[in-house]
């Protein structure tokens, strides 16, 4: 019911939204929650487990109850608290984990069935027989207990992330945060101010006492407006900063535009901030915690805290007869702030004696220890037998410090006893000074002192003085608690709302030996879910110490993880989808294969052409075979760009080449380009690729696509560790140059046409390299082939790429060839038994693939000792062989394993496997390579080659891995 | 004979302009690489700076190397000293500017760019989304490298941010 007068909403405006298809309306500064509760909406959510009624508990992320979904379609997003939404014109809200409606949920049934739903049932009831478990327990749970759904299809919003930087960050806009903000904005270090709520102020915006004669909304938006105006403070407010982490950082979920009726183009939802601060002020507050007593949930029963934030902030009255009931004096103030606004007080119950005497109300020297009303509240019971006609209770058991994030490196927080709650330890979080409420200084007086103290200290900690500032006028009455956890009696009393776990569930845990705080937590799901047990938990391990005998201090807490709040996915993945989740490495023939049709594969990040289709060709094989043939009879073109190209100078250049190849390199004369291989430490093969010697003291590395980081780093690392004082210097060149193979038959008559200056086999034979120019542009040609084919590679600077290829296709075509892709590449590299890293997986030595007298007598090198270890030397090892089918079945998979003809094909018997395979136009059949135990002696042999996952038989003869041209006449001639 | 025209790494990309921020492509021109050879100083700039300007300036880019930016090629009698690499058509260079450009490239890399900390002529090798990168405060905005092939992603990365940027200043003035 709205109150007639007051509060921080804009009367003027009216704002229309639906729950569960319903239309209420509100006022500008409503939350959903304050909104419901002004239109005598009680009933907002059912609990977990026995979808009991339940209503609004709290006015803060804390809330336990009514979450709800907002929006519909695939924009519904679940879980959302109501008291934390902003209202917004046509918002638009159902209830969740009610069926077929809020007011009859046919699961409020599990309700009778609450005996053996306790403590532990999950482990206990379900556990046989084992198969009902999958079948039948598991999804009648998950339709049973549940809290909100997702929409099943994909968010259509937009979500960002970024970094922000600051010399002080300030968490949570209360009279600590303020107070400490102003004192670092003063002194002129750059500030930022986060707070989660919809404006500034914090507890301020829903109290009645003054500061400074001011209200303190007022004074609240006095200390704002001076923070705006200057350059040095950033305040985010919206702004829930969920964890912190090393060096100073910060996680903070901003919710950008969940209080918008529409959301601009462009904008995101929400924005997940990292933030980076060399100091920290927490001034998180602390959290009221309700008290347990028997039917403790029914709608109406709310933290007396909220109801003052809804009476003062929302002018909302939660009920016609509210009583309060508290065992601390600050609930009292609940009962004047009521006054004051006019609601009836029906009584003040609290347990102490002699507490309340003057307030002006009935007091009852006593507990509630019982409720009644099925779908909200009409009748509380006292301990002394009286009951009363209430449709409100407010009640308080004390204060909770806010110590989350100060445990978020694993710190425990330590116990009080005069305030009964644990404070945070000191340096729990390194440059982190927590004050105020969430230290445990309660009065307003305290908070504003200790953020001017934390922010002194931060200020001087980062050798800054603090400008002189006085302490505003405020209150400072006293606490005075009596620790109350739980009323006795009969009946469930609740201490985990949004998982249903009442006291019960607490001292049945202890009696079956889970005694350890962290143990009772998952036997009884206690302090799980959205809310993660803020209200809760501290009274749960409460009860726990009581039904164990040991004290609250020994029995200590569960660990406070991040985020202190829910945090979607979708927000921590933001700019991770589409094109966002990895950067594209396109090559300058890119614009070109595109606009020849070619499906792209990748590379790692690279992009390739897979093939390069033709009319008429229905299936890639078809555009393959072709390709090859290009090869084989004409010429064909293909980017190799993407291959790693790293730039070597220095007059140690040789000598550091001879160290990180296991060949020697250093002998090589400038012009002339050879093979090499690299190993790792361990002795196996890292990657393999020509070095071209383009000057006495200058040489040019290529390696694979795959590889090209790993070497990089791999060079990188045996300089800084193992050649320091080598006078080498190297820098990939990888994106400078676009270069192209240009290969077969016809490749010399192609170039001769290309290049400024012709080209012989005298001047440029067989693995050669040297200067070319094209169109005036200087660029280099070396004679290499990985098709087995008279071959070249042409390098040019990138810019001109895309016009070199072009020009290269076309006259390709000109002489009866084109363009080749990865799909030919593979198939004529196979026929040549020449490798990739489908064959240098990682696990194999330079002796496996044939190459062991590359791994040079004469010289050290990197991975050499590791390779004449016993296990790489010893006989048994698989080796490289060339693979063909010898039977009518011809299919040979990669990853199919090798057993002997008439062995069982079972693990102990395995031979070997087929690492690549493809069909040769050229030899008219389908050929592989693979690793066959002692390989290179069982030519001629027919093993059986087994594809388990596609049950696919095929007896093959084991061959040499070289296939087409094995003396290499076609290469060289 | 091969005709060769030749292509800008960002070509057809740019520029754009979201909001009050423009994303331009620096033009191509002379970019070497400099490597003193150990125990050899060779003038660099130390790390994070850069020295100079346009037309010929050098920005530190990693251990011992630093990044030749000019409309000329550095000294060749630099190359008895440092290794010298033609690095012209590896990088892309675009240029981010305008108010916001800061709260735009602070949505792609965790540097801290307030301007008392990442003042002109400091210099980065950081991150931009996924990609590795070098960012540099110049006299007129933030020069934003990456390798050649990944021009498209950078320009994508940068559009979006630049968008939601623009997009919460006009917000932001519609709610004040």
């Amino acid at each position: 019911m709205r109150l007639p007068s007051g509060g921080l909403i804009d009367r003027g405006t009216n704002l229309r939204f639906q729950f569960d298809k319903q239309w209420y309306a509100g006022h500008d500064g409503d939350t959903l929650a304050s909104a419901l509760l002004a239109n005598g909406v009680k009933l907002v959510g059912r609990s977990f487990k026995y979808h009991r009624p339940r209503g609004v508990l709290s006015a803060g992320s804390e809330e336990p109850n009514a979450l709800v979904h907002i929006g519909k379609g695939a924009a519904q997003n679940p879980n959302v608290r109501a008291t934390t939404q902003a209202l917004y014109d046509g918002l638009y809200a159902t209830s969740q984990n009610a069926w077929p409606s809020l007011k009859f949920d046919v699961m409020e049934a599990n309700n009778l069935l609450a005996p053996f739903l306790g403590a532990g049932f999950y482990y206990k009831t379900f556990m046989w027989p084992r198969a009902f478990w999958e079948k039948l327990y598991e999804p009648f749970i998950r339709r049973a207990a549940g809290l909100g759904a997702l929409a099943g299809m994909p968010d259509p919003a937009a979500y960002e992330k970024g970094f922000a930087h600051c010399d002080l960050l300030v968490i949570g806009t209360g009279p600590t945060g303020l107070m400490a903000a102003l004192t670092a904005a003063r002194a002129g270090v750059d500030v930022i101010l986060a707070d989660e709520g919809e404006r500034f102020g914090g507890r301020l915006l829903s109290e009645t006492g003054a500061i400074d004669g001011q209200s303190g909304a007022e004074w609240a938006d006095s200390v704002i407006a001076e923070l705006s105006g200057m350059d040095n403070v950033r305040l985010m407010t919206r702004t829930t900063v969920t964890g912190a982490y090393d060096g100073g950082t910060y996680g903070a979920v901003e919710r950008v535009a969940h209080h918008l009726a529409t959301v601009p183009t462009g904008l995101p939802l929400e924005c997940f901030w990292r933030i980076v601060a060399k100091r920290t002020v927490l001034g998180a507050g602390a959290l009221e915690r309700p008290i347990a007593f028997a039917n403790n949930d029914r709608p109406g029963v709310m933290l007396a805290s909220a109801v003052r934030s809804y009476v003062n902030r929302y002018a909302v009255a939660p009920g016609k007869r509210v009583a309060v009931f508290g065992s601390n004096n600050d609930a009292h103030q609940t009962v004047r702030d009521l006054q004051t606004a006019g609601v009836e007080v029906v009584a003040l119950i609290d347990p102490r004696a002699g507490a309340g005497k003057d307030i002006g109300v009935p007091v009852h020297q006593a507990c509630v220890s019982d409720t009644k009303g099925r779908l909200g509240l009409t009748e509380i019971t006292l301990s002394n037998g009286r009951t009363l006609k209430v449709d409100c209770l407010a009640v308080s058991g004390g204060w909770n410090p806010t110590v989350h994030m100060t445990c978020h490196m694993n710190g425990r927080p330590q116990w009080r006893e005069d305030i009964a709650s644990f404070v945070p330890r000191n340096g729990g979080i390194p440059g982190m000074i927590p004050a105020g409420a969430c230290q445990g200084d309660f009065s307003t007086t305290a908070c504003l002192e200790g953020g001017i103290a934390a922010a002194t200290r931060a200020l001087s900690e980062l050798g800054k003085s603090a400008p002189d500032i006085e302490v505003p006028e405020a209150e400072d009455t006293a606490y005075a608690l009596d620790p109350l956890w739980a009323v006795p009696g009969k009946g469930h009393a609740w201490l985990d709302f949004q998982n249903d776990v009442t006291t019960k569930d607490i001292k049945q845990a202890a009696r079956e030996n889970m005694v350890s705080v962290e143990h009772m937590k998952r036997y009884t799901t206690q302090g799980m879910a959205t809310d993660q047990g803020k209200n809760s938990n501290v009274g749960a391990l409460a009860l726990l110490a009581d039904a164990t005998g040991r004290g609250i201090p020994e029995t200590g807490t569960t660990t406070f993880r991040p985020p202190y709040v829910p945090v979607a996915l979708s927000t921590l993945g933001a700019g991770a989808r589409g094109k966002g989740f990895a950067p594209e490495r396109k090559t300058t023939s890119h614009v070109a294969t595109e606009q020849m049709g070619a499906p792209f594969i990748e590379a790692g990040l690279w992009y390739r052409p897979s093939y390069f289709p033709r009319d008429g060709e229905t299936h890639w094989r078809q555009s393959c075979d072709r390709e090859v043939g290009y090869v084989r009879n004409a010429v064909g073109v293909c980017d190799v760009s993407t291959l790693g190209k790293i730039d070597l100078k220095g007059p140690d250049a040789g000598k550091f080449l001879d160290f990180v190849y296991s060949n020697t390199l250093s002998t090589l004369k400038p012009g002339k380009t050879r093979y090499g291989l690299m190993l790792r430490e361990d002795g196996f093969v890292m990657d393999d690729g020509t070095t071209a010697c383009l000057g006495e003291t200058h040489y040019l590395m290529t390696t694979t696509t795959a590889a090209a980081g790993q070497v990089m780093k791999h060079l990188d690392y045996v300089q800084q560790v193992h050649a320091r004082d080598m006078a080498v210097r190297f820098t990939s060149v990888t994106e400078h140059w676009a270069q192209f193979a240009v290969a077969g038959p016809k490749s010399r008559e192609l170039l001769s046409a290309v290049i400024d200056e012709p080209i012989t086999d005298e001047t440029f034979p067989f693995m050669a390299n040297g200067p070319v120019s094209v169109d005036g542009i200087a660029g280099r040609l070396f004679r290499i082939s990985f098709s087995g084919e008279h071959a070249y590679e042409i390098a040019i600077p990138a810019r001109y790429g895309d016009a070199l290829f072009r020009d290269l296709v076309a006259r390709a075509e000109a002489l009866g060839g084109g363009a080749y892709g990865m799909e030919a590449l593979n198939v004529l590299r196979i026929e040549k038994g020449f490798i990739t890293h489908s064959e240098i997986d990682g696990r194999v030595t330079a002796d496996d693939i044939g190459f062991g007298r590359m791994v040079s007598a004469k010289k050290d090198c990197i991975g050499k000792l590791a390779t004449t270890r016993p296990a790489l030397t010893e006989p048994g090892r698989q080796q490289l062989v060339g693979l063909k089918p010898a039977g009518a079945v011809k299919m040979m998979s990669p990853g199919a394993h090798l057993f002997t003809d008439g062995d069982d094909a079972i693990r102990e018997n395995d031979q070997g496997y087929i690492t690549s395979e493809g069909y040769s136009p050229t030899l008219n059949s389908n050929l592989a390579l693979g690793f066959l135990k002692d390989g290179r002696a069982r030519h001629g042999e027919i093993v059986q080659v087994i594809d388990h996952l596609r049950e696919v038989k095929t007896m093959v003869e084991v061959c040499d891995p070289v296939f087409f041209d094995p003396e290499g006449g076609r290469m060289r001639g | 004979m091969a005709k060769l025209n030749a292509k800008n790494p960002a070509d057809g990309l740019l520029p754009l302009t979201e909001g009050e921020m423009t994303l331009t492509e620096v033009e191509a021109r002379e970019i070497w690489s400099i490597a003193p050879y150990p125990g050899v100083s060779a003038g660099i700039p130390s790390p994070n700076r850069s020295t100079g300007k346009e037309g010929a300036r050098m920005i530190w880019a990693g251990r011992d190397q630093a990044l030749w930016i000019g409309t000329n090629a550095p000294d060749a009698k630099l190359s008895e000293t440092a290794a010298l690499t033609d690095q012209s058509d590896a990088w892309t260079i675009v240029r981010l500017d305008g108010a916001g450009a800061d709260d735009a490239l602070a949505r792609l890399t965790p540097l801290d760019l307030r301007e008392g900390h990442f003042k002109r002529g400091h210099t980065a090798r950081t991150l931009v989304g996924h990609m590795t990168a070098q960012i540099t405060r110049t006299t007129k905005g933030f020069e934003i490298m990456v390798f050649r092939s990944m021009a498209g992603t950078l320009v994508h990365e940068l559009q979006v941010a630049m968008q939601s940027v623009a997009a919460r200043s006009k917000a932001q003035r519609s709610w004040e």
